[in-house]
């Protein structure tokens, strides 16, 4: 079985690159062994935890599941991308500092890809469509509570919501809302 | 001792790291020039190795060798298990593994490995290997009390009956207190299932040579145990191994074993020490790692009038799998849980750890607890209701009362935790109005609330050895570097220690520095973290060590300013005098001064090692809320709260973390987690993240993790175990809280849609007629 090449051009954390790959080779693939782009993690490699997930184009996919050749002409964003040349960090990065929503980290990467593309939108979410829009990463150390404490957090300070963005704490039970009513 | 830091909600040390990416795990440290190993697992459950043809899967191009279990010339068995070695051989974990075995005892187990220039060709190898074993088929055993049966397979001929291990506990006498009059007899069978640790980041390693020697990088929970059992494994002393621990993902137990470090090591050897890495796939982590065991529980309690307990016996079949790992302990810590979370003066209690054709169960958080809590906590809810006592008054009436002390452990409950923990809880969920509330209802959606404990301690004293080590160093600014043998594994143990040193000392958190990344040729010796026990273990060598330093310190500094060390203290990283309270120096310019002094100069460090004789109890409580819709045989968890006394709590903001993320792995063990295999075959049947259901986002209502503090006087700093124990109480809430809502209270986890379908039907709470 002769391996075979290909040349693929695209743009990774706002810079143009090209790259020779095999054709075989997945996307987390090119990016952590060819780019060293390590934030890029493999929990499963089959698309199911997410940890793996970039933006391409706007939009975030499970790059293990994505083929490197697929990359041809694309605008590809990593963790590695969001914080600034000098190691200022974007708000979301921040957030999941602050509210306690890394442990071990290894899906942190994953989860602020999303996060990112979700607050990128501009739009008010609200609590369940939050959640199922992170639903697609799995997490084992922070029961995802905090994760979405910073993503709602940093969705409503972007909206220039900050009073209630101070009130979605921790222990603030008595802010919380009643589940639906009870029939 | 300032307490500055101590209490505080710290950002942890690794935040900014993780935050931007940066962080090195195994994989991301290793040179992409390693060649690639796979492992090729057994495809039958039972059986014997005849023949392995690599003829063909050698052709595949970037095939660099195939091993095969008839490579192993010197069989050197060797023990897995997390614990601390002991030089007494009657207390050695079960030496029963081999690198590759002919012999596979389950679906999964490791009997070749091919080694490749790439995952493509390694896999494409495994391919063609896979259809190259010849076996001779046995017949296969996957129920724990069916493989105790006569002329059921054995799997290991030392072991009649497939029995690894069986204890008893006899307190008075259960048949004579049974005679009681008046007696209320209550009994239950309880069935806990099989699930795995399910970490984000796979079991990774890689090794290569180095010298004489062979260096292991590898995301374990427990370095220098590696070393020790790469040692055992190869025949070789355990000096010519060098582990280094990097970032991990997520543990949780899994990687308290010892899992493929023997296996690459060997082949590195033999392979002249060539840089090999085996990154195993999802859906071998499933199988071929550790899982958490299944164990089925029978319990009888007999009740006088008024509640109490007359006599009570327990009995547990403990499903082990195939091979030891950590043997009776997990069944054990069950049976010592029983008399002594609910005590009683006639108790006859026994378990069997049972070996069979399944995947091999290991430690996993909460180590027999989550099982034994599940079991003691359905009882002690059917017990409540048995004699009309609210269950909640119940409990309060009848748990461990304060005083209690084990003679055992020397264990003693020295606050009204239980209490407090439920008080605090119940206020927060409004327990009491959603009782009387959720009273008498009718129709096919119903809501439940109810309440679970859970008993458990920290730490392995006085089972096995407890010995931490901690050495901190002092740079040339008076900022210190400090190794623990207590890793850092995703928890915060490198934050805690950090807080800890920086007040104990008397110095700014910004100038203590962990060294994360452990490494056996320069970590001090330490056995590494499990059993909840990391912040108290590690809290009694960090404050000795750090105090040791001051006391150096404060040496040097009565050479520089001719003070009397009682008159100098350190607060805030500067020298003071503490009869008017001056600045004589700060630490930086005593560090530099000490180290390029030309009279004495000196290297400022502290290195102590400290034995722990001491253990603690931490225990806590849930409530659950649930809405049930009868029809759907759904489940949906409302509210959840878990109220814990870990002590002093040393980080609030990564003690809430531990929590939540404790609640999380218990809500899927009671709602949708179970790894299953198929009885015909013994395969596996759900090895991947999609049919396995661990909690999603989409799985929770908000988590609540709070505490109650209670100083622990036997702690360095009043703290104790939190690790753990969140996980325990949750599934037996969710059951009762179900019990509450539908009548039904079953005694079979997972509560999912197929068990509750079943259970519904046969309580004719549902139309049957989709049964058939």
């Amino acid at each position: 079985m002769a391996k075979q090449y290909k040349v693929v051009h695209c743009r990774i954390n706002g810079k143009e690159v090209e790259q020779v790959v095999d054709v075989r080779a997945s996307l987390t693939d090119m990016l952590r062994n060819d780019f060293r782009l390590t934030s890029v993690k493999k929990g499963c490699e089959v698309g199911e935890c997410g940890a793996c997930t970039v933006i391409i184009n706007d939009e975030g996919f499970n790059s293990c599941i994505y083929l490197a050749v697929w990359a041809e002409g694309k605008d590809i964003w990593t963790l590695e991308g969001l914080t600034s040349p000098e190691g200022e960090l974007s708000d979301i990065q921040q957030a999941f500092i602050d509210e306690g929503a890394i442990q071990c980290g290894f899906c942190s990467p994953g989860f602020i890809m999303t996060s990112w593309e979700i607050l990128r939108s501009g739009r008010e979410y609200t609590d369940d469509e939050l959640r199922k829009a992170l639903s697609g990463h799995l997490c084992r150390c922070t029961g995802y509570e905090n994760i979405f404490r910073a993503v709602k957090k940093t969705m409503l300070r972007r909206l220039g919501k900050f009073e209630e963005a101070e009130k979605v704490n921790s222990q603030g039970i008595t802010d919380y809302p009643e589940p639906m009513p009870f029939k | 001792m300032s307490k500055k830091y101590i209490g505080q909600a710290v950002t942890r040390l690794d935040a900014y790291d993780k935050a931007t990416g940066r962080t090195k795990y195994t994989d991301d440290m290793c040179d992409k020039g390693a060649l690639v190993i796979r492992v090729l697992h057994s495809q039958v459950a039972n059986g014997i190795v005849k023949k392995i043809d690599t003829s063909e899967a050698c052709k595949v191009p970037g095939v660099v060798r195939i091993f095969t279990c008839f490579d192993v010339e010197e069989k050197h068995y060797f023990p897995t298990a997390g614990h601390p070695w002991s030089t007494d051989p009657s207390h050695q974990d079960i030496a029963d593994r081999l690198v590759l075995t002919d012999r596979p005892l389950f679906y999964g187990d490791d009997i070749g490995a091919v080694v490749a220039e790439d995952e493509v060709a390694a896999a494409q190898a495994l391919r063609i290997l896979e259809k190259s074993v010849e076996y001779e088929e046995l017949p296969f055993v996957l129920d724990a009390q069916e493989a105790m049966k006569d002329g059921a397979p054995l799997l290991h001929e030392k072991y009649p009956n497939n029995v690894l291990a069986h204890t008893e506990i006899h307190m008075g006498n259960v048949e004579e207190a049974i005679k009681e009059p008046g007696l209320t007899k209550v009994e239950g069978w309880y069935e806990t299932q099989p699930v795995q640790h399910c970490h984000i980041e796979n079991f990774v390693c890689y090794a290569y040579g180095e010298g004489d020697r062979t260096v292991i990088v590898t995301s374990t929970q427990i370095p220098h145990i590696v070393r020790r059992v790469v040692g055992q494994a190869t025949g070789m002393d355990w000096g010519k191994f060098r582990v280094i621990k990097p970032y991990v993902g997520g543990g949780f137990g899994n990687k308290q074993d010892v899992l493929y470090e023997p296996l690459t090591a060997w082949i590195s050897i033999k392979l002249g020490g060539r840089l090999v890495k085996l990154d195993v796939p999802r859906e071998e982590t499933f199988i071929s790692n550790r899982i958490r065991h299944a164990i089925r529980y029978h319990i009888v309690s007999w009740m006088r009038p008024d509640g109490s307990f007359a006599a009570r016996t327990f009995r547990a079949w403990c499903n082990n799998g195939a091979y030891s790992s950590h043997g009776h302990a997990i069944a054990a810590k069950g049976l010592n849980a029983f008399p002594q979370l609910y005590p009683c003066d006639n108790i006859d209690g026994e378990t069997w750890t049972v070996y069979t054709n399944r995947s091999v169960a290991g430690a996993m958080r909460g180590y027999g607890m989550p099982q034994a809590s599940y079991a003691m906590e359905c009882h002690a809810e059917d017990c409540a209701r048995a004699m009309g006592m609210d269950p909640l008054e119940f409990r309060r009436k009848y748990l461990m009362p304060v005083g209690f002390f084990h003679a055992f452990s020397k264990n003693e409950l020295y606050s009204d935790t239980f209490n407090q923990c439920f008080d605090k809880g119940a206020e927060i969920i409004d327990y009491y109005n959603k009782v009387k509330k959720y009273k008498n209802q009718t129709g096919d959606i119903r809501r439940g609330i109810a309440v679970s404990t859970f008993w458990y301690n920290t730490a392995v004293y006085p089972i096995a050895l407890e010995t931490s080590s901690c050495r901190i160093v002092m740079n040339q600014d008076g900022s210190v570097q400090f190794q623990l043998g207590e890793t850092e594994i995703g928890q915060g143990a490198d934050t805690v220690a950090a807080q800890m040193i920086a007040d104990t000392i008397g110095m700014p958190l910004s100038m203590v520095h962990p060294v994360s990344c452990q490494d056996t040729d320069v970590t001090p010796f330490g056995t590494g973290v499990y059993a909840s026990r990391g912040t108290y273990t590690l809290g009694f060598s960090v404050r000795q060590t750090a105090l040791l330093l001051k006391e150096k310190i404060l040496e040097a500094a009565h050479q520089f300013t001719r003070m009397p060390v009682y008159n100098l203290d350190v607060v805030d990283g500067v020298i003071v005098r503490t009869t008017d309270g001056r600045e004589l120096m700060t630490l930086g310019e005593l560090a530099l001064e000490k180290l390029y002094t030309t009279d004495g100069s000196q290297h400022l460090t502290a290195e102590s090692t400290y034995q722990i004789k001491s253990n603690a109890y931490s225990f806590g409580c849930c409530f659950a809320e649930v809405e049930v819709d009868i029809p759907m045989c759904r489940v949906r968890l409302l509210n959840i709260v878990n109220v814990h006394d870990c002590g002093q709590v040393i980080n609030p903001m990564l003690a809430e973390g531990q929590v939540h993320g404790g609640m999380s792995m218990g809500i899927g063990y009671a709602l949708s987690e179970k790894l299953m295999w198929d009885e015909k075959t013994g395969r596996p049947l759900n090895n991947n993240l999609l049919d396995y259901k661990m909690s999603s986002f989409m799985d929770h209502p908000r988590l609540i993790g709070t505490f109650v503090e209670n100083y622990e006087p036997t702690s360095a700093y009043g703290t104790k175990g939190l690790g753990e124990p969140p996980t325990c109480p949750v599934a037996p809430a969710i059951r009762n809280a179900i019990g509450e809502a539908t009548g039904l209270y079953i005694n079979e986890l997972p509560l999912s849609p197929h068990t509750l379908f079943r259970e519904f039907t046969e309580a004719g709470l549902i139309n049957d007629s989709f049964a058939e």
